[in-house]
């Protein structure tokens, strides 16, 4: 096991290295930030000041070293706009984004596979088809379509949530998250919900597929010989059984909903990470740009890792074959 | 002696996109206590499901249609759901052919145990129900059976596995046990093995088997009484003997003949022509009728009836009592 973790952390730093080369190559070739950061009226010796400043007259080649080196250091480097060290600037929105796709997660999990359990077991009855049929409308409109239409909705016509926001937030167990006050909860609802559409989809599928698969075995038949009940059957026989590809689908593709949440959180004002990123690159920012997409490099990565070891809790048979 | 299991007139039928499937239609017999009863025939004949039929546990589109399956005299048939949940594992228990699927992967053997003995005794202590799974891995010839019982199934081999089988159908002491081909997916020394020591535990705890199988020299072997499935009914039953040294339906005997054998060294087999017809599409009369050597006018319009040829045998065919057209 810790030659596992220690190979697979080896292949993720190679993997953050490559990132950083496509990263920063990328950003010098889109745009000059000089543009958007001087004033028109600034004189040329102003003008080349700045530019000396934040390092912009070296070679890219030079610059990259630079970074790496200060990476090192853990420096990502400062914000052209706002000064700071990008990493504590996308540190200090991070809790909101995490608290915003983990409640997506949740919501998709506890929603998603008792439907498609229930979806499996019914094939034919008539709530199936419905929950399908809404698990392809999940998939196929998009989110900030969606977005908007739940703040027409809920908010505009209904007005039962809070539009745009983050909420009041409180601070326990020196986690400070919206999730502990009422006002924080009714604000995260709709843009979670609005994230955790896509994912509620794909967990519904799995699940239903993972269900008419597993219930036709074997051993769910022996089970019910032994005369367990069908609650028990369904509980642990068939659910221990349809988790392990839910997780890793869950587990991977929680990187891609911190990564979506950009548009969620354009579309509903919410101050996380994504809505950084955009302003971002709207302002040609650059160190906060290479800092986000390094991190969300690390966290998926790191997910993967998570996932990986996971594994080998659900499935005793993966977990024999790592160890020899 | 009083039979534990009577089985009237069972009609099992899927309802199918295609039409109605009798996988199971009109059988008959009885299982007295402790005895063991071979169920023999081809793959498709219906004698699986009529294991399941016992079981309640035939899966949708499959219902049973007809008739009685009166367990020491109670009709499983009409029971409802609860009623078959408590007797299943409890009273009548079952094995399955494959050892590799019967297991849950994912569960140890023991929590696959224990929630066996938990599912008809809610009051047993964990470590009681423990105790007992571990004194019936014992008595299955597991070695170490504390340790085994940590274990997943994968870690088994497939002898092994279909043992935690039988042990787990053993657990609480049933009256009747359905074996479904317990054997047919293991090596033969293995066979002869699990045989060997279902034979002896049945013996031992005075179980009564239904042993379903295609394999004649098994039955042989083990039953007291045999009963030859084709086509979803029972074509020929009696004592395990008599019917084997002379089978009286053609079917059977055809069975026989495909089975290799010393007397008839160098000869070559005698194989059964033709297939089983469809079960959708059964021809009107005797079932056999395209396959059989001696068919009549009288089997292409009726179907047999059960005839009374003495020492407790049964045949299903109407050219009972003459001799093979050959």
């Amino acid at each position: 096991m810790t030659a596992f973790i220690l190979r697979r952390s080896l292949q993720s730093l190679i993997v953050l290295f490559v990132m950083s080369l496509l990263v920063f190559g990328g950003v010098n070739m889109v745009g000059d930030p000089v543009d958007m950061l001087i004033s028109p009226e600034a004189d040329q010796m102003e003008i080349d000041r700045v530019i000396r400043d934040l390092g912009l007259d070296r070679p890219v080649t030079e610059q990259y070293w630079y970074f790496l080196v200060n990476a090192f250091k853990g420096e990502l480097g400062r914000s052209f706009i706002f000064g700071e060290p990008a990493l504590k600037l996308i540190i200090q929105r991070m809790p909101a984004t995490m608290e915003l796709a983990l409640f997506s997660l949740l919501l998709a999990v506890v929603f998603g596979i008792p439907l498609g359990v229930y979806a499996g077991l019914k094939p034919e009855g008539k709530l199936s088809r419905t929950i399908m049929a809404g698990s392809i409308l999940g998939f196929s409109m998009p989110t900030f379509w969606v977005g908007i239409l739940l703040i027409m909705f809920f908010s505009v016509n209904l007005g039962w949530f809070p539009s745009t926001g983050r909420g009041e937030t409180a601070t326990y167990f020196g986690m400070t998250s919206s999730i502990f006050t009422a006002d924080g909860l009714s604000h995260l609802f709709l843009p979670a919900f609005n994230l955790a559409l896509f994912k509620l989809s794909s967990v519904i599928r799995l699940a239903r597929a993972g269900t008419r698969e597993v219930i036709l075995q074997d051993y769910i038949k022996f089970a019910r010989a032994k005369g367990v009940q069908e609650s028990r059957v369904i509980r642990v026989h068939l659910l221990k059984n349809i988790m392990i590809p839910i997780v890793t689908v869950i587990g991977l593709e929680f990187g891609s909903l911190i990564a979506f949440s950009t548009v969620t959180e354009t579309v509903f004002a919410w101050p996380g990470m994504g809505k950084l990123i955009i302003d971002s690159i709207y302002n040609l920012d650059r160190p906060i740009i290479v800092a986000y997409l390094m991190i969300i490099v690390l966290i998926f990565v790191t997910l993967n890792l998570v996932v990986d070891i996971l594994y080998s809790f659900l499935d005793p048979r993966v977990r024999i074959k790592g160890a020899k | 002696m009083k039979p534990i299991l009577q089985i009237e007139n069972l009609q099992t039928h899927f309802f199918t996109k295609a039409g109605v499937v009798k996988a199971v239609d009109g059988v008959s017999f009885d299982i007295n206590a402790g005895e063991v009863v071979g169920l023999v025939g081809e793959s498709g004949s219906g004698k699986s499901i009529t294991g399941f039929s016992v079981m309640g546990l035939v899966d949708a589109p499959g219902k049973i249609v007809g008739g009685r399956i009166m367990f020491q005299g109670e009709d499983i048939a009409a029971m409802s759901p609860q009623q078959l949940q408590s007797l299943r594992g409890n009273r009548i228990s079952m094995i399955f052919q494959d050892p590799m699927m019967t297991l849950n992967p994912v569960l140890r053997v023991e929590t696959q145990m224990v929630e066996a003995i938990k599912a008809h005794d809610s009051m047993i202590s964990k470590s009681e129900a423990r105790a007992r799974a571990r004194d019936a891995l014992g008595l299955v010839g597991i070695s170490a059976p504390e340790e085994r019982m940590r274990a997943y199934p994968h870690q088994f081999s497939g002898g092994m596995r279909q043992r935690v089988s039988i042990a787990i159908a053993m657990l609480n002491r049933p009256d009747l046990i359905i074996a479904d081909e317990p054997t047919t997916a293991l090596d033969v020394t293995i066979q002869g093995q699990v045989i060997h020591e279902m034979q002896r535990l049945c013996e031992v705890t005075k179980t009564a088997l239904l042993w379903i199988t295609h394999d004649l020299a098994v039955v042989a072997g083990i039953a007291d009484r045999i009963c030859v499935m084709y086509a979803g009914r029972v074509v020929e039953q009696g004592p395990i003997a008599s019917t084997i040294s002379q089978p009286l339906h053609p079917y059977t005997r055809g069975l026989m003949g495909s089975v290799p054998s010393q007397n008839r060294r160098g000869q070559p087999l005698q194989q059964i022509d033709g297939m089983v017809p469809s079960l959708l599409n059964l021809p009107s009369g005797c079932a056999f009728q395209n396959r059989c050597a001696m068919v009549s006018d009288k089997c292409l319009s009726e179907i047999p009836e059960p005839i009374d040829v003495g020492e407790q045998r049964l045949v299903r065919c109407v050219n009972v009592g003459q001799e093979p057209a050959s």
